[in-house]
């Protein structure tokens, strides 16, 4: 059974994985950072988007054999301690989420989108942040949130 | 889904023979097609040869005669966004950026892209028949819901449609795919490079078992002044098209030098009519110039019950697109109308 050493969170973690275990369930199921969601399994929906070397990609379209060496980013590690990254209390701020089970993704996503650098507009926001699906209808209160995170940096 | 064997190669050469050594060998790069289909028991690989570890086919540079040579294992985003491609071909990075999703973007790669399977929802479904998956199973779309399908192209096998946005200006743009295997190395024109259905749906392009991707080659021409990418889908974004358009002008002041028009959505390729780009040739910059070769390319076009409308959605799309072309300012994000 092939090994894989992955750094999550800054913490190095090393796993025996069937070749076919998705990165999504390694995450999940071995390493117990539940955070990450598993919805439609066919990178459809965006809910188990995570920060891979840095950009965000799909943890259910991605075998855990393919990434090792690799360091991720889950939500996991967005927080220091008690004091939430911005994004995290810029949804709270915005009511940008009701059952909270699209969030984790949402979240990885937007700061993936925004460090991307790409986005000028809000229109071009929402263009970007497609590939996240909000069934409760916070998509309004996601998209202000992630706008007042991206003009937030470009005041500074 | 199966269980299968997994092995990294480091060389182009070390893959294509992985491969090429078993018949139900798969190369694997982003994942994001052939891991899907596999989660839906469409495809049931013994082995997979990942060739995210190969050194060569990352970069994205100039060659001789002024074109960019874009390697297969550059990620669709970072082609999208590197600025020779932005600045000298806008039509390609606006159609790969109004393809799939932000993070599958990040994931998908440029030799990926030209190999995703050409496929409608009765392929994904494997408890109905369907020739692509199945051959000689029947195809259930032709008398199903085909909303989706093909109006051009099709045949009584097959009516699935090409999905990709980024071939569509890979084919309004004459790029050409190289490839290699044990045998040598090849270049293939485009145009010739996905298959019509015909009588062998199963096969999509023309790559032999073991042949792999090694770069896309642009020619020089970038038609980067009049160029425009449309997009028509039931939603806005994250949507296959059901009529998408690339277009490339190059004017000689209110005339047409030189017109490209590739078309998404509508066949098992995306579609080019050369015809109606060289009737175009000479003629006035006008909705009618325009009218007149959206007529020439929907030619011979025939729907099925649920999707007449394309016909004439394509034609419109044409026209439409065009003269966005003469006004790259008028597009907007994600070649949304």
């Amino acid at each position: 059974m092939p090994t894989v050493k992955l750094k999550i969170n800054e913490q190095a973690y090393e796993v025996n994985v069937l070749p076919w275990v998705s990165l999504l369930d390694t995450i999940r199921d071995r390493f117990d950072l539940t955070g990450t969601k598993k919805g439609c399994d066919h990178g459809q929906c965006g809910a188990c988007t995570v920060l891979c070397d840095g950009k965000r990609i799909l943890s259910c379209l991605t075998l855990a054999v393919m990434k090792n060496g690799s360091e991720i980013t889950t939500i996991e590690g967005l927080a220091d301690g008690d004091q939430l990254n911005p994004i995290q209390q810029a949804f709270i701020n915005h009511d940008a989420f009701q059952c909270g089970y699209c969030t984790p993704g949402h979240i990885c996503s937007a700061l993936g989108m925004l460090t991307e650098g790409k986005a000028k507009t809000r229109e071009d926001v929402k263009e970007l942040m497609s590939g996240n699906l909000c069934r409760c209808g916070a998509n309004v209160g996601i998209i202000d949130a992630i706008m007042e995170i991206k003009e937030g940096g470009a005041r500074e | 889904m199966n269980k299968f064997d997994y092995r990294q190669a480091t060389t182009t050469d070390e893959a294509s023979v992985l491969v090429h050594d078993n018949d139900q060998a798969k190369f694997v790069a982003g994942g994001t097609n052939l891991l899907d289909l596999w989660k839906y028991n469409v495809t049931n690989p013994e082995l997979l040869v990942d060739i995210n570890q190969i050194r060569e086919n990352k970069t994205i540079e100039e060659i001789e005669g002024g074109g960019i040579r874009i390697g297969a294992l550059v990620t669709n985003a970072d082609t999208a966004y590197h600025p020779l491609i932005e600045q000298r071909y806008p039509l390609l990075s606006r159609a790969i950026l109004a393809g799939a999703s932000g993070q599958i973007r990040n994931m998908a790669t440029n030799g990926g892209n030209l190999v995703q399977r050409t496929r409608c929802y009765y392929f994904y479904d494997s408890e109905v028949p369907c020739n692509k998956r199945n051959p000689g199973s029947g195809c259930p779309a032709i008398n199903g819901y085909n909303r989706m399908h093909a109006v051009l192209g099709h045949s009584e096998n097959c009516i699935a449609v090409f999905p990709s946005d980024m071939c569509v200006a890979l084919a309004a743009l004459e790029s050409v795919i190289n490839v290699s295997d044990l045998n040598g190395k090849r270049s293939i024109p485009f145009g010739d490079f996905h298959r019509l259905p015909e009588s062998a749906p199963e096969v999509d392009n023309t790559l032999r078992h073991g042949e792999i991707i090694t770069s896309i080659d642009l020619p020089s021409k970038g038609f980067s002044s009049n160029c425009s990418y449309l997009k028509i889908r039931d939603r806005n974004s994250y949507a296959f098209a059901l009529v998408s358009v690339a277009t490339g002008l190059e004017l000689d002041g209110d005339f047409i030098r030189e017109a490209r028009i590739a078309l998404g959505g509508v066949a098992h390729k995306p579609w080019r009519v050369k015809v109606a780009e060289d009737a175009l040739r000479g003629k006035p910059v006008t909705e009618t110039s325009f009218a007149q070769a959206a007529d020439i390319i929907l030619e011979g076009a025939q729907g099925f019950k649920y999707n007449q409308f394309k016909i004439e959605l394509a034609k419109r799309a044409i026209i439409r697109n065009c003269m966005m072309a003469l006004n790259p300012e008028s597009q907007k994000p994600g070649a949304q109308p």
